[in-house]
């Protein structure tokens, strides 16, 4: 594996480690020191150079390694990417706004040549060298959306648009918290938000729904999301749930530095030109405790969040019966010395 | 939050008389790089500096969605409307610059359908024309009704037939032809989706038609862009920025708001998305609701008002933007 | 007969109606258990005496054990179809929905599992989900998908119940899926194996 790239897992041994560059550029998730549910959007602009919101689709040094481990998810359970029929036409328009962002934003990683419908796509941190005809399926490996979020970190879900509704019916879910695309595919955008407690009563998905419907061409969008996990498990998954939730009951004050990280979703959402569908990609950042504590803001912070926070998300988000370990731990971080606002360390 | 995509500024590479009514215009963009690929039924917001007046028509691209060289529209000449495609028509030139916005869809296919029935109505072919050519690239299954006055106005007509054949179905009402609607919903096969674009009679025609018949409403999608129409100057007072300013006859609200120097979100500027809906924060009169958004219990209450194509007769309209 | 009342829930749990005659060239109905006696309720309807030549109605018996056949027959629509189960309708409905043309109307009566899964179907034909009228009778037993095996257990009355394919015990979430016409049943001691609190009848 190059120097760019880390060699580790998120299985079994668990080396997953961020670099102290890849520390620094954690999307901390809260500007503040309480938390509550918002839409909180913002145009996804390009951020500053370094940071994950330099790119349209930020590739850092865990992206081999997160590549890997979607194989291996896939092997053993193929359901984690589904598209319905009609939706392949989304999957060519996310394989193109894909591969377009990755030659332009890192040359001497991707390469995209076109003559005509014939395209050649070069991955080299993957070593992927692939001729193919765009639109026709049957020149790839795998469909379109299933080919391209291969090589893509984060997951990623495909709306189809209509009766002034967005319907979730294509994905790749492999670093998930919790929630089941087998099991949601097909649904209507308020179905599949209809397990998350409060947020439908505060009227945050109308709200939302009715932004998205508007979502232009050419505008993205971003917003974030956070929980917590036990471990550098990347695969949460409710189809798992069995294997990963006795590792939640096995933390001690001695471990929790170590095993326990705050996982931030990056979501993007951006309108696909041909389809009018909706691509919603969900990137996934884990950062374990103790390597979050290094940025003293960041730590007290957190420990005022966790404290704060209702017990009912805190089920939602499975953490709430490792809330007081969590706190034992953060509160030697937070000596009450007021923070600054926004998300950067002072 | 903010919708806003950047504007696409283009030249005019090419104006076509199609017939006696009907000019189509080809936009490319100045700076030579490609239009953004759209999905068939989008409409563009052509902006225009009509001796000093900004008008915002929406319209219907009709060109091949792959096609990212350039994008087509056609616009029927409207004589007593307030002076958008009179514009278009006298004024528009090749070589002329113009600004387009970035293409939206409010009247998209269903792409689960197992056949699309597509029913036209005069200028109201536009959209289908870059639909039929978007589902043959993909072999779909789809079938046109268009309904026209007169062989000398049919614009389109034997390009269309002669590129889809049978699949193209014309009827002239000088010559009594008419669409056998009855026939016609009788024998689709299950998941076949309507769509209908023309006038509102026709609209509403194939509407209540195909309810009648048990068509799901699910199964039966439309597209009317309302012009703004036109009507009495009125007085209108914005409490946010504090501006109040008389709205003219020809002028939508929406146009006075914007002349006045304040922002407002928009996407069709024809009373059916419903981007630009605005709080009525006092209304001591009667407001002329024309769009398609509003419930008519929202309609009724005369606390939200959709500037570009609503008006206000009374003494006092106060909104909050 | 007053339609089931059901506790208050989240938002992708369906709700049911009452079935009442539609408009349309062709009309059919499939029902099981007690749904038989609101497919009699909407023929007893006046309005619905013109529609008995175009009906075709397939029933299967409840669960339970409720067999209203006889009354269903009795109706003298143009189509009358005994099925011993779902399953051995399922060929059966596919030919009648692929033959169809827009203008059919679609009626599912009894058990949630059986209504969802016509609707299933009726989807899956192209017809919009919402135009398929349902109404609930008899049972409240639940249609489960395990969500780590991808089993379904039919007719689940307790809460947790064990997974008839992979043994796991699954409490039930009212989270529902229209695809797979089934609600979504979790490992309930997946943090603490073993640890399984006693069954409740839920769903009766």
């Amino acid at each position: 594996m190059s120097l760019d790239f880390n060699d580790e897992t998120f299985r079994g041994d668990y080396t997953f480690k961020n670099s102290a560059k890849a520390i620094k550029r954690f999307p901390f998730p809260f500007p503040e020191d309480s938390y509550m549910y918002s839409v909180n959007m913002e145009p996804h602009v390009p951020g500053p150079v370094g940071s994950i919101f330099e790119h349209m689709f930020d590739v850092d040094e865990h992206y081999v390694a997160e590549m890997r481990d979607r194989a291996q998810v896939l092997a053993d359970d193929p359901l984690r990417c589904q598209s319905l029929p009609h939706m392949e036409l989304a999957g060519w328009d996310l394989l193109e706004l894909i591969m377009e962002s990755k030659a332009r934003d890192y040359p001497h990683w991707f390469e995209l040549h076109k003559d005509g419908n014939n395209w050649h796509w070069i991955n080299k941190p993957l070593q992927i060298e692939q001729r193919f005809t765009f639109m026709d399926a049957s020149t790839l490996p795998y469909g379109p959306l299933e080919y391209i979020t291969r090589q893509t970190q984060g997951d990623f879900t495909l709306q189809d648009q209509r009766d002034d509704d967005l319907w979730i019916e294509a994905g790749m879910v492999t670093t998930q918290a919790d929630w089941s695309l087998d099991f949601d595919i097909g649904m209507s955008f308020k179905q599949w938000h209809a397990p998350v407690p409060l947020a439908g009563q505060m009227g945050i998905f109308d709200r939302a729904l009715k932004f998205l419907l508007k979502l232009q061409h050419g505008a993205p969008v971003r917003r974030f999301n956070w929980t917590m996990t036990v471990d550098p498990l990347l695969d949460t998954s409710p189809e798992n749930y069995p294997k990963w939730g006795p590792s939640k009951t096995t933390m001690t004050p001695e471990t929790i530095g170590h095993r326990q990280h705050l996982r931030v979703e990056l979501q993007t959402l951006h309108r696909l030109p041909r389809s009018n569908a909706i691509v919603f990609p969900i990137r996934c950042y884990l950062i374990r405790f103790e390597e979050l504590v290094t940025v003293p803001k960041w730590a007290r912070r957190l420990h005022r969040v966790v404290r704060d926070i209702p017990d009912e998300l805190a089920t939602y988000k499975g953490f709430l019966r490792n809330k007081p370990l969590m706190l034992d731990y953060l509160a030697q971080f937070d000596d009450g010395q007021p923070t600054s606002l926004g998300f950067a360390p002072d | 939050m903010s919708v806003g995509a950047p504007k696409i500024p283009v030249v005019v590479a090419e104006v076509v008389e199609v017939n006696e009514l009907i000019k189509r215009f080809r936009f490319v963009r100045r700076d030579g790089a490609a239009m953004p690929i759209f999905s068939g039924g989008s409409h563009v917001v052509v902006e225009m500096d009509d001796h000093g007046t900004r008008r915002m028509n929406p319209y219907s691209l009709m060109s091949h969605p792959a096609d990212t060289m350039g994008y087509e529209i056609s616009v029927r000449r409207d004589e007593v409307g307030r002076g958008g495609s009179l514009y278009m028509h006298n004024h528009v030139k090749p070589g002329m610059e113009m600004v387009l916005s970035q293409p939206v869809n409010l009247f998209p296919l269903d792409a689960r359908a197992k056949k699309h029935l597509m029913i036209a109505g005069g200028i109201g072919i536009t959209p289908f024309v870059a639909q039929m050519a978007q589902v043959e690239t993909m072999g779909g299954r789809f079938e046109l009704h268009y309904s026209v006055r007169s062989p000398a106005l049919g614009a389109y007509v034997d390009r269309l037939q002669q590129h889809y054949g049978p699949r193209v179905h014309v009827y002239f009402d000088e010559l009594r032809q008419q669409i056998d609607l009855k026939t016609l919903l009788k024998s689709q096969p299950l998941g076949t989706h309507i769509y209908v674009c023309g006038p509102k009679g026709m609209i509403g025609w194939v509407h209540a038609t195909a309810k009648a018949m048990g068509w799901p409403d699910r199964a039966v999608h439309s597209e009317e862009f309302l012009a703004p129409p036109v009507g009495l100057a009125f007085d209108v007072q914005l409490a946010a920025s504090g501006k109040s300013f008389t709205v003219q006859p020809n002028q939508s609200l929406l146009e006075a708001i914007e002349a006045a120097g304040v922002e407002a979100p928009y996407l069709c500027r024809g009373g059916a998305c419903g981007q630009c809906e605005t709080e009525v924060l006092r209304c001591d009169g009667h407001i002329e609701h024309n769009d398609h958004w509003l419930t008519d219990d929202q309609k009724a209450a005369n606390t939200k008002i959709m500037p570009c194509v609503s008006r206000f007769r009374g003494a006092a309209l106060i909104l909050d933007r | 007969m007053t339609k089931t009342m059901f506790e208050p829930s989240i938002t992708s749990r369906p709700v049911y109606g009452v079935l009442s005659p539609g408009v349309g060239s062709a009309h059919l109905f499939v029902a099981d258990g007690e749904g038989a006696e609101a497919v009699c309720d909407l023929f007893a309807k006046a309005e619905a005496a013109e529609m008995k030549s175009a009906s075709h109605i397939i029933y299967m018996p409840g669960a339970n054990g409720c067999d209203r056949s006889a009354a269903l027959q009795a109706l003298g629509v143009a189509q009358f179809y005994r099925a011993p189960s779902f399953a051995s309708a399922q060929p059966r409905l596919a030919k009648v929905l692929a033959d169809a043309h827009m203008g059919l109307q679609v009626y599912a009566a009894g058990t949630e599992g059986l209504m969802a899964q016509v609707a299933t179907a009726a989807q899956a034909a192209g017809l919009p989900y919402e135009a398929v009228q349902m109404e609930h009778r008899g049972s409240l037993a639940r249609r489960v998908q395990c969500v780590h095996c991808k089993g379904v257990t039919e007719n689940v009355t307790l809460d947790p119940f064990v997974c008839s394919h992979c043994g796991l015990s699954l409490f039930v979430r009212d989270h529902f899926s229209r695809r797979i016409a089934a609600f979504q049943g979790v490992n309930i001691d997946a943090e603490d194996p073993g640890l399984v609190p006693a069954s409740v009848e839920r769903f009766k």
